[in-house]
């Protein structure tokens, strides 16, 4: 049967478009049992601090309360909140409750009640003496400072990642390729620079939240806003301390996650109540909660090198990323990574790299996964210097591009010694360049009423799931009147990979889309899955769908053929029918499904997993106009324009809207997104009010367009697209401000107040 | 306390706490269209109409719909699906989270303005906040939906 792409790269409304714009109840606080205890934790005052003495009796008398937990009733072994596959990378540096906490808003005692009142009330009779300790709240002053964030002995790194505990470090270390300082020697223009970025919030429209219940056999069922169930059932049986064969997790429609939701930021908190009291429990994090305790960007200061000779051939690159974990280690580990490899190897011709790190842990709120997870603070810098350099040789940035950048074919020696098999870099730049109208802007234009315009533009890549790792499946089955089921264990947190999905099986399987029901997730129904996240389910998931409906088409051809008494070479399937190749005879799938549900021995149940030995890489590029009032330093950002490479897109529709959110984002980082702590390390931005996130006044029209490679690894020749898009509106923007106003904000957010100071010296 | 209220068209008697949200009291009543986005009154989420008027219900008490009317994305459902078929076709639903809440400022505008310019509309749903889409799939599917019931519009027409 040929394979090809008819309702692959198709426009396809959503599967669940109509239940989500109807309103439907179907998200979790939707759907949780109405006798559901309402948990909810009680937080530090301190950043850090020793629980002396917790005194509960009062709040366990207030009417309505069913328990009161602290550190005294949880399991004492360390486990690790980060959604990872096994073993975590990440440390093994929490408890569900310690006595030690470790930043303002860390978990100091769980309360369950019958109302929310009552829950409130009994928060706050509980009495807890601090003895309060001297936080470390600098990150650059972090590493080897005598207070420890994690002194305790039972700290625990499971994988080789350069931790360790007694000198604060989450994870450390170097990787190069040629030798560094010898070329750089031999450049005729180095260009050094820092630049820094905060611990971004997610903020994605649905808080955390889950509940939990026991099922008829004993088992502790969590229903959870989740990227990756499968790891949250191994973290719940870690943290408390039970089998995995205890846990189901179920993930119904999610409100958002953008890596936010790859950390199980809440769900051991209802599961332990749960799991000691029997009755059903819920957790639904408040907008305050998910802003000071939570899982926001890893806050980093990279120092880049870059060498070149006179003509703009980028020669060296040396990146010194470090990085603020935070109190815990969630992805603090892996995120440092991205910042040098997938920003590096952008740059083809460089003959030598070096990249070193430290990840450090301070006493603030732990970071996580956030979109882009480290790349976006990578190419900040390495584009931002890229764009200083461009500037320092009088050269249009867009050509000094077009001279360096990876192209189809090349190796990436920071990439893993990967080979760019596809790429349309850049093709990107040149339909970038024309859509924006770059030769007419470029750099700047005084309009004459106080007020410069100017351009800016960037580069980005990201990777397509995590190469010899991930492991992406699909289960499918042939149901009677030939429809068939699709599980899959991959979380569609509203990115669409139900629906994308189904249209990669529905073109394998040559049927309509209505002919495939799809399912996710639930642990205890589907095929394994990492889970959504390192911009790994169109590529990786949407194989395992390929591989399934290679595997069920043998089957139906296999059944089809014992129905038509032949052999399975005398056979063909065309989608809707076995058929003998000398036009005899013939039955329809319909039949096959129908006839199946007798005297039938042989399942039409396909399971196939799939992983990759490589990651390919999206790539884009992005254009920023700004104008600077030169008088105030305000800026407003008037047009941004991209193109994306993500390979074959599976549905234009949602690869757009991707893009076009993920560019918001991005803008809502590079201009609004400010986090700012007290000296006692109090975040300031504890509100939508204060955490200034893009409203559709601030977003300027964004003009997405595609120039696709084709990856001949991926489903239909996809690769990736969640990612990428958040990481050229930084840079872009940057630059643009400083084309106009000759300020390089190298610290985010791009605020008027910076560039005024910029503007007069007053840097 | 007792309030007396009509909630999508049914007339309601129903005890409440003194300083109970609408927001939380019209869940209760089965309308879980309207959701939590923020405590601040920031996110748009939890828009529902009081005596046909936008209002965010987080912000709003319940006993203020003491002898009013409230509507939920429930009580105007055949609109909001005909509007929400728009979102849908663009992909502009994404999560889906914060629909309910910007189609119920949208189907307001409709009945408020005519022929909004871009401007006009983004500044009547300013408050209505997206994390996901970036907002430009949404506004090509107000667009639409407002160039399809036939009347124009000064945004560009597509």
């Amino acid at each position: 049967m040929e394979r090809t792409a008819k309702i692959v790269g198709s426009p396809v409304m959503k599967k669940d478009a109509m239940a989500l714009v109807t309103g439907k109840p179907v998200y979790t606080d939707d759907i949780a049992p109405r006798d559901c205890l309402v948990v909810k934790v009680l937080r530090s005052p301190h950043a850090h601090a020793l629980v002396e003495e917790i005194r509960t009796e009062g709040a366990k008398k207030v009417p309505g309360i069913v328990t009161v937990l602290t550190w005294k009733d949880v399991p004492g072994n360390r486990f690790t909140m980060a959604g990872q596959s096994y073993p975590e990378p990440s440390p093994y540096d929490r408890l569900i409750l310690d006595r030690r906490v470790r930043f303002v808003g860390d978990a100091v005692a769980i309360v369950a009640g019958e109302t929310e009142e009552a829950v409130d009330r009994a928060l706050r009779m509980i009495k807890v003496s601090y003895q309060v300790l001297e936080p470390v709240l600098d990150f650059r002053t972090a590493k080897d400072n005598p207070i420890l964030v994690h002194p305790e002995e039972d700290w625990k790194s499971l994988c080789p990642v350069g931790a360790d505990n007694k000198r604060n470090l989450c994870a450390s270390g170097c990787e190069k390729d040629g030798n560094v300082e010898a070329v750089l020697k031999t450049c005729d223009y180095v260009v050094e620079r820092t630049y820094h970025t905060k611990a971004n919030q997610q903020a994605m429209m649905e808080t955390f939240r889950a509940f939990t219940t026991m099922d008829p056999y004993g088992r502790l069922v969590v229903t959870a806003s989740t990227q990756v169930p499968f790891h949250v059932r191994r973290i719940i049986a870690h943290a408390l301390d039970i089998p995995k064969a205890k846990v189901r997790v179920i993930k119904p429609r999610i409100g958002g996650g953008f890596g936010a939701k790859q950390t199980v930021v809440a769900e051991v908190y209802p599961a332990i109540v749960t799991w000691l009291t029997g009755r059903p429990a819920k957790i639904i994090y408040s907008r305050y909660e998910s802003q000071i305790a939570s899982s926001p960007r890893h806050e980093m200061e990279v120092k880049v090198r870059l060498g070149a000779d006179k003509d703009g051939m980028i020669k060296a690159i040396d990146l010194y990323t470090l990085s603020n974990t935070g109190a815990y280690g969630e992805h603090g580990p892996t995120t440092v990574g991205l910042s040098g490899h997938k920003s590096i190897p952008l740059y083809g011709n460089a003959e030598a790299f070096r990249f070193t790190y430290d990840v450090v842990y301070t006493n603030r709120m732990s970071a996580g996964a956030y979109r882009g997870y480290g790349a976006t603070q990578g190419l900040f810098a390495v584009e931002s210097a890229v764009n200083e350099l461009a500037d320092m040789l009088h050269m249009d940035p867009v050509k000094l591009r077009e001279k360096n950048m990876v192209r189809e074919g090349n190796v990436m020696p920071a990439y893993y010694g990967e080979v760019a098999n596809s790429c349309a870099l850049d093709r990107c730049m040149a339909r970038a360049k024309e859509l924006f109208g770059w030769d007419e802007k470029f750099p700047a234009k005084d309009m004459g009423n106080g007020k410069v315009r100017g351009v800016g533009v960037a580069m980005s890549m990201q990777g397509s799931a995590i190469a010899g790792l991930d492991v992406g499946s699909a289960t499918l089955k042939l149901n009677d009147d030939g429809f068939y089921s699709l599980l899959i264990g991959a979380a569609d947190m509203g990115t669409g990979c139900d629906t994308t999905l189904a249209q990669v099986a529905a073109d394998c399987l040559c049927c309509d889309l209505d002919n495939i029901v799809v399912h996710g997730v639930d642990t205890d129904v589907s095929p394994y899955d990492s889970g959504s996240y390192a911009s790994s389910t169109a590529y990786l998931t949407g194989g395992a769908v390929v591989k399934t409906c290679d595997s069920m088409i043998e089957k139906i051809m296999e059944k089809g053929a014992e129905y038509l008494n032949s052999s399975v070479d005398e056979v063909e399937f065309d989608g809707k029918r076995v058929y003998r190749l000398d036009g005899s005879a013939e039955i329809s799938l319909r039949d096959i499904g129908n006839r199946a549900m007798c005297s039938n021995g042989y399942a039409l149940e396909v399971t196939e997993s799939n992983t990759s030995p490589s990651s390919p890489p999206p790539f884009m590029v992005g254009m920023a106009e700004v104008e600077v009032d030169m008088e105030t330093g305000a800026v407003e950002l008037l047009d941004y324009a991209a193109v994306v490479d993500c390979g074959t897109p599976l549905n234009p529709n949602l690869t757009r809207i991707q893009t076009e959110g993920g560019l918001a984002q991005g803008i809502g980082m590079a201009l609004y997104e400010d986090i700012t702590y007290s000296p006692k390390g109090q975040l300031y931005e504890n509100s939508l009010m204060q955490y200034k996130i893009p409203s559709r006044q601030d977003v300027c029209p964004i003009r997405v367009e595609f120039e696709s490679s084709y990856e001949k690894t991926g489903p239909f020749g996809a690769k990736s697209i969640g990612e990428v898009v958040i990481n050229t509106p930084s840079p872009a923007i940057a630059s643009a401000v400083a084309h106009a106003s000759g300020v390089y904000i190298r610290e985010l957010p791009i605020t008027a107040e910076k560039v005024y100071r910029g503007m007069n010296g007053k840097g | 306390m007792e309030i007396n209220l009509i909630l999508n068209g049914k007339k309601i008697k129903a005890q409440i706490r003194p300083d109970e949200l609408l927001l939380d009291f019209v869940r209760a009543q089965g309308c879980w269209s309207v959701k939590r986005g923020c405590e601040t009154a920031n996110c748009g989420l939890c828009t529902v109409w009081l005596d046909g008027k936008p209002v965010l219900s987080c912000s709003t008490l319940a006993a203020r719909a003491d002898g009013r009317t409230v509507t939920t994305l429930e009580g105007v459902a055949a609109e909001a699906e005909a509007f929400g078929s728009y979102l849908a076709e663009e992909g502009a639903e994404q999560c889906g989270f914060c629909s309910p809440g910007l189609i119920m400022n949208v189907l307001a505008m409709e009945r408020e303005l005519s022929n909004p310019s871009e401007e006009e509309i983004k500044e009547y749903l300013a408050g209505n906040l997206c994390r996901c889409t970036g907002y430009m799939g949404q506004l090509r599917a107000i667009r639409n939906y407002l160039n399809r019931k036939g009347g124009e519009t000064n945004g560009e027409n597509r």
